[in-house]
This record gives structure tokens, sequence and C-alpha cells, in this order.
């Protein structure tokens, strides 16, 4: 490349350094589109984790991702959250974050939020102080010294304490509180920052059939002005909320559709059944045409 | 500057045992030094010079263990060396006191310190120079520890080392300013270190009121210094910071950049502990590479054990109890003294996990819950 090329290069006029760029620039969303996964790879020690995989997920969806033990769910998670490097592949945030160069807290705070398969909560402080922390607010060092409560955000935190449930146990330590109330709090620390795009990993483990219900009813509640991907091993639970189910199978997708078109998908009954149990299905179909 | 005095007179809560503890310290200070100048040296009541002395190098420790809890109860870094930094801010007052001593040295030279001379240097190191001004060497008491536990902090806690490892970190830390001071070309004394200092701002060191007033001095600071920490760590800071301790990997998720906080919070710490030891050096009359050694940063570490950690107060207690306990011990059985220090550790983190506040707090809510029961029979 010439000087005059390279000068050019550096003077782009259609784009700014990106040290001058805003940093928190809006998630542009105009594809309706607000994931973009592509040709994902990652390995451990020669283990495909992650195999050449690409998701879309569109803005406002509730999508369900199913597979077995190691088919790379929360390794995926984890490289959208930035707490794992891929080996190679893009992911954006909308068509203008790349996430791939951004940490955790970056991720975080351009509207990502995560739940953990274990519910992590901070044990040692009360609900209120957990659903306070998770505020969406300036989380640089100086700013949180000097912050205070204003009374929206007092108010938006009795929203959501309403929304879990847990308003009565609002100045309880987070560690009282049982295992199923941990998860609802967990969620509940995801929806006071106002997120755009929430991971939840295994919602319902743990929890009893009514709670499941409830937990089914908020996150359907939620898509359509947020979008939610949702992991679960839990078949009845992805049935009464998925529209759209992704199967991942050894770090790719293998299948995505409806519940009903996944189940008498024959690679999925395959991966999940065992090829003896194809075999019968393609006999019995073979019977019945 | 609004924001500074709105966020002080805010109604967070500040630890109820704030006040008692400003009163009760500032009182039995004023009271001691009082029967020291006041009283006739032969009264019941007086308090001799060599007590005031005791008391002030106790509350230069109190400082320090102040500083090990916030970085350890409140973030759960362990560090075991900071007593490095307590030295460095030391050294910086001895630069400032070896200094004032000019050419009153034994062999009077008007500036160069006894023991350069004896090295036969001909001029001044540059890291002495304006070491004469006492308002540069009390900027450099908390700005050169501040520096070290910011590089330190920042490759650290970027490269995400925790526990045990930052530990041993620290202490290899603390260990290689040990060796380095020891060399005599360094420049800071070698293994004699710096002493035989005169006077202060001009005030005689061997005085009575210079002791006094120094004891008076440290303990203002201790209690503004409680005072400051007690507010950050009861502001959103504090609770970021006791999140990190709990679940670091859960702050980053919700967007906290937890190695700035961290990093930080040690160089507050750093600068407290740097404080402290530019308290202590004129109280004790020298300083020397043996404040380095990693012995003395790992009992600083027990008697915010002892005392309890996670409450400030709790170390306060705990550094006056055990370093009480080391002065009478050492005077009975001088060897017996490590024994029994470690003996001490063992059984506190057996029994008493959370100090000696840990169980004041028990006691009370035992108390509260039989009157609890009473009230309801």
């Amino acid at each position: 490349m010439s000087t005059l090329d390279s000068t050019r290069e550096f003077f782009r006029r259609d784009q700014v350094w990106p040290f001058l760029a805003p940093e928190q620039a809006a998630v542009n969303v105009d594809n309706q589109m607000i994931l973009y996964v592509e040709d994902l790879n990652l390995s451990f020690d020669g283990f495909k984790a992650l195999n050449n995989l690409n998701l879309y997920i569109n803005d406002g969806e509730l999508r369900c991702l199913i597979g077995a033990n190691g088919a790379g769910k929360t390794t995926l998670m984890d490289v959208i959250t930035g707490k794992t490097q891929c080996d190679s592949g893009t992911v954006f945030f909308g068509q203008n974050h790349n996430l791939l160069n951004k940490d955790e807290a970056e991720i975080a705070q351009l509207g990502i939020g995560r739940k953990f398969q274990k519910p992590t909560v901070f044990e040692e402080q009360t609900v209120f102080d957990n659903l306070e922390l998770s505020l969406k607010t300036d989380k640089r060092v100086l700013p949180t010294l000097f912050s205070r409560l204003t009374p929206t955000q007092i108010d938006r935190i009795d929203e959501v304490l309403k929304t879990i449930g847990l308003a009565k146990q609002r100045f309880m330590l987070a560690g009282a509180l049982s295992h199923g109330q941990k998860q609802w709090l967990e969620i509940g620390m995801l929806l006071v920052a106002e997120p755009r795009l929430l991971l939840i990993d295994e919602p319902v483990a743990g929890m009893t059939a009514q709670e499941t219900e409830r937990t089914a009813e908020l996150l359907t509640s939620l898509a359509g002005e947020r979008t939610v991907i949702v992991v679960e091993h839990d078949m009845e639970f992805v049935r009464s909320i998925a529209r759209t189910v992704t199967v991942l199978h050894q770090g790719s997708v293998l299948a995505e559709g409806t519940m009903d078109q996944i189940q008498s998908n024959k690679d999925v009954i395959e991966v999940y059944l065992g090829e003896e149990a194809a075999g019968e299905e393609a006999a019995k179909t073979g019977a019945s045409a | 500057m609004t924001r500074l005095t709105a966020w002080f007179s805010e109604g967070r809560s500040t630890g109820k045992h704030t006040l008692p503890f400003v009163v009760i310290l500032l009182g039995v200070t004023i009271l001691a030094s009082a029967a020291n100048l006041l009283l006739p040296a032969d009264s019941v009541f007086y308090v001799s010079t060599y007590t005031i002395t005791l008391l002030g190098k106790y509350l230069c420790y109190a400082m320090l263990a102040l500083a090990v809890d916030i970085i350890w109860g409140y973030c759960g870094i362990l560090s075991l060396g900071h007593g490095a930094f307590f030295a460095l801010g030391g050294y910086a007052m001895g630069m400032y006191l070896m200094r004032q001593i000019g050419d009153r040295g034994v062999y009077g030279n008007p500036l160069l310190p006894d023991f350069m001379v004896f090295l036969d240097w001909k001029e001044l190191p540059w890291f002495w120079l304006g070491m004469d001004q006492f308002w540069f060497a009390m900027l450099m008491a908390v700005f050169i520890p501040g520096l070290l536990a910011f590089v330190f902090g920042w490759l650290a806690f970027r490269s995400r080392v925790t526990g045990v490892y930052l530990s041993i970190m620290t202490q290899a830390l603390t260990y290689a300013l040990l060796l380095a001071f020891f060399r005599n070309e360094m420049g800071f004394g070698g293994n004699n270190g710096l002493t035989d200092f005169k006077e202060i701002l001009g005030f005689n060191l061997q005085a009575d009121s210079t002791r006094v007033a120094l004891f008076l001095i440290t303990a203002i600071l201790l209690a503004v210094i409680f005072v400051i920490s007690q507010k950050i760590l009861s502001s959103r800071l504090g609770k970021v910071v006791l999140a990190i301790r709990d679940s670091e990997s859960r702050s980053r998720f919700i967007g906290y950049r937890t190695d700035r906080y961290k990093v930080w919070l040690f160089v507050y710490s750093a600068v407290i502990a740097g404080i402290a030891g530019a308290l202590y050096v004129p109280q004790v009359g020298i300083i020397n590479p043996g404040e380095f050694s990693p012995i003395n940063s790992i009992e600083m570490v027990i008697w915010v054990a002892v005392g309890g950690r996670g409450t400030l107060i709790g170390a306060v207690i705990g550094a006056l109890l055990v370093n009480y306990a080391k002065t009478r011990f050492t005077a009975i059985m001088p060897d017996a003294w490590l024994f029994a220090l470690g003996a001490m550790f063992v059984l506190v983190t057996l029994y008493l996990p959370k100090g000696l506040m840990g169980l004041y707090g028990q006691l009370k809510a035992k108390r509260n819950s039989v009157t609890k029961k009473e009230s309801q029979a």
C-alpha cells in the first residue's frame, strides 16, 4: 500500500477513529435482527466445543436452545457475554457492536444480561441491595462512590420486586432465600438493568411446578419488548414457552423450528433417541406411506 | 464540591459503632495527653511519656490494620505485603527527619546524612532531593505507596490473579523490597536504616510535648480515616466491593469493571498504610529494612483476623489487643511470643472465624433472643 493509500485509510472520511466514536452507540436493529453469530469455532485441547456455529436471533424473539450435555449451549453463552474468547468467527449485537472485542462489563452495559446455571446472587447483601447494584447506572468507580438512589430508581426496584414476587423479602439477606427465590432474584437483577437481550441458563432447575409455571409466564411476557434466549433441559417447560427452538449438537446447530417440527425432525430423533429409534421411526413412516 | 458535602451529610447508614468509637478514641487520647503534660510525675494518674509513645505506636498499627481490613475483609484480597506500603511511608518520613539533622550528625556534614559520608558519597542521590521539605516528604509518603499499589494492582488484577497466588505475589513484593533496602548502594542506609533523628518541623523529637502532639495527631488521623472509610464502604461503592468479594464474575456480568474497583481500593488501602508508616517513624525513632519483613505483614493479617475482618472497628480492636499482648508477652517470655501468636491465629480461625466482633455479635443475638422469649412469656 502506498503512503497515500495508507494516509487515506488512516483519515477515512466515512468514519471517525475508534477513540472519538461515542462509547455507547445505540444498538442498530434496522434489520430486525439483534444477534448475529457466524462461523463460531472454539476448541478446548482439541475438543471442539463450538463447531462452525451460526445463529441469528430476531429482535424481540423468545428462543429456546436445547441440546445434550456438551452440545455447546453454555459455551455459546460464555462467548456472547465475553467470558470466553473464541478461536474464530464473529458475534455482532445489532449491526454495529462487535462483541468479540469487548469485555464482560462492557457487554453487560450494552444491555446483555445473563443468568447463570447455578443461581449466583450476592448472598451477604439484602435483596434490595442486590437489585440496587444491578440498576442501569453509570458503573465507573467515582460515579458509583457518589451515587444516590433516585426516586425513579427506587420505584423501578419496587416494580421489579413485585414482578419477581419478593416484595416481602426485600430486606432479607439474599443468602437466606430458597433456591427458587434465588433464581427469581437473579432474573430480577437482569430485569432491573433493563436489558435488550437476556441469556437465561436453566431458569427452572430446582423449582416447584408452580414456580415453573410463573417463570414461564414471566419469560413469555418479557418477549416482544426484550429478546430472550433460554437454555433449558425441561422439555415440558420448553414446550410451554417456545415459539422457535434451536437444537445444538456437538457445537453446531442441528435443527431449528417450532417444537413440533423439532420433535419430528429425523436428525434430532437420531441424536436424542439413538439410531435404533430413528430406524424404527423411518420404518413406521415407511409403513404408513 | 457540593457533591462531596452532600455525600457526607447524606443519611446512609454509617455504622452504629462510628460515633462511639470516635468519641472513645479521642477522649482517651486527650485524657492521656493531659495526664502526661499537666500532672506531676509522682501523681497516681500520671501517664509516662513511654506509655504515650507506646499508645501512639499502637494507634499506627491500628491504622495499618484498618488498611489491611479494607482490602481483605471487604474485598477478599488477602494481601500479605502491606508491610511494604507501611515501610515506604515510613522511609519517606525517615528521609525528611534525616535531612533535618543537618550538620548535627556525627560527621557534621550539612548536606549528607551520616551513612552517606561513611560510604564516601560526594553528593546527595537524586531521590533524596526535596526531602528536606516537610510537605514534599509527606506527599511522597502517600504517593510512593499509592503508586506501587497502583502498578502492582493494575498488573495483578487486570490479569485476574486472585486468591492464594495474589497473596504469594504480595509476599514476594515485600520480600524483594526487603532485600533491596538491605543493600547499602540503594541509598537508604542499608541494614541500619535511618535513625538518630533530632527534630521534626523544628520541634525536638525527645520532648514530651512533641511526643504528645504526635500521639494526638495519630489519633485524630485514625478517627478521620475511620470515618472516611466507613463512609466509602457504606456507599454504593462499598456494596460493589462486597459484591466483588462474594461473586466477582456476577459483578462483571452486571457491568462493573471489577479490576478497576480492586485497583483503586488497593491504592486507597496502601495510602492509609503509608500514612500509618509516616506517623510511626517519628514516634519509634527508627526505620530499617526489618519493617519490610514478610513476618510483619503476616502479623497484620492476624490482628485483623483476631478483631474480626469485615468490620473496621474489629481491625482496630484486634491491632490494639494483639500488640498490647505482644508488649506484655515479650517482656515476660520473649522467646514464646511467636508461638503464642501462632496459637492465637489457629484458635481464632478454628473457633472465632469472625473474630472478636463476630463473638460480640453472637452474644448480642443470643441476649436479644432470650429477652424476646421472656417478653413473649
